[in-house]
């Protein structure tokens, strides 16, 4: 699955984008953020406040508790600020 | 059917000409809003914002929005333009426009589009200030999602 990142979660994570393998037993939006906390200290150091982290799946806003099932692309936040 | 167009780029919005062409496509509207944010300096603190933005998921987020939009207040038109990249103070953001019957729907199907936009819209901003001290991240506010919420 591809992985992308945004604002201060990329900041922190120190890269924009990546291919990951996700564990068969990751099958939710919120899952995967607390799986990508354990790869490392950056990953813990952007996602431990987990609260504050969204989650799109293929371009679509999802809950924490949305399965993965068939998305190609996930993307990890902090709210949004636009307008 | 609604004319619903939305553009996401770095390049400035000419206000005139987007009134002007929504006007155009819009026959039989009797009112037209436009709502434009723009870049403040916050009080001579800031020299830029730097918006960041998700290339793909943002269109597509805008076009969420403005068809919403479109079909709660059975609009004629709708138009959206969100700008990122480095935008200074007196700089354009963002603009909403609407085009409806009435005057109403036109003016709240705007408002609606602005509070989506806030909390809704995958953008970010960094603010880059005047003394060239390193920016913070602006942080989403609970008013924004309490805005968004009312709708």
């Amino acid at each position: 699955m591809k992985i992308v990142y945004f604002s201060w979660v990329r900041e922190r994570i120190g890269r924009e984008e990546e291919q990951v393998d996700v564990p068969a037993e990751v099958t939710t939006a919120g899952e995967l953020i607390a799986w990508l906390a354990t790869r490392g200290p950056e990953y813990r150091h952007a996602l431990e406040h987990a609260t504050s982290v969204r989650v799109a799946l293929d371009h679509t806003h999802v809950r924490p508790d949305a399965p993965l099932k068939g998305a190609s692309e996930a993307a990890l936040f902090p709210p949004m600020t636009g307008g | 059917m609604a004319s619903v167009s939305v553009d996401v780029r770095t390049t400035d919005i000419d206000l005139g000409a987007e009134a002007e062409a929504l006007r155009a496509a819009t026959p039989g509207a009797g009112a037209l809003v436009t709502f434009t944010g723009i870049c403040r300096d916050e009080d001579g603190r800031l020299a830029a914002l730097e918006l960041e933005h998700y290339a793909g998921m943002a269109e597509a987020e805008l076009t969420r929005i403005a068809t919403r939009a479109a079909d709660r207040w059975g609009l004629a038109g709708v138009r959206i333009v969100h700008r990122y990249g480095v935008l200074r103070p007196g700089d354009t953001i963002v603009l909403a426009a609407t085009a409806s019957r009435h005057r109403q729907a036109a003016l709240e199907a705007a408002s609606f589009m602005m509070d989506y936009l806030k909390t809704q819209a995958p953008f970010w901003k960094k603010e880059h200030p005047a003394d060239g001290r390193e920016g913070d991240w602006v942080a989403a506010r609970e008013s924004d999602d309490e805005a968004a919420a009312k709708w």
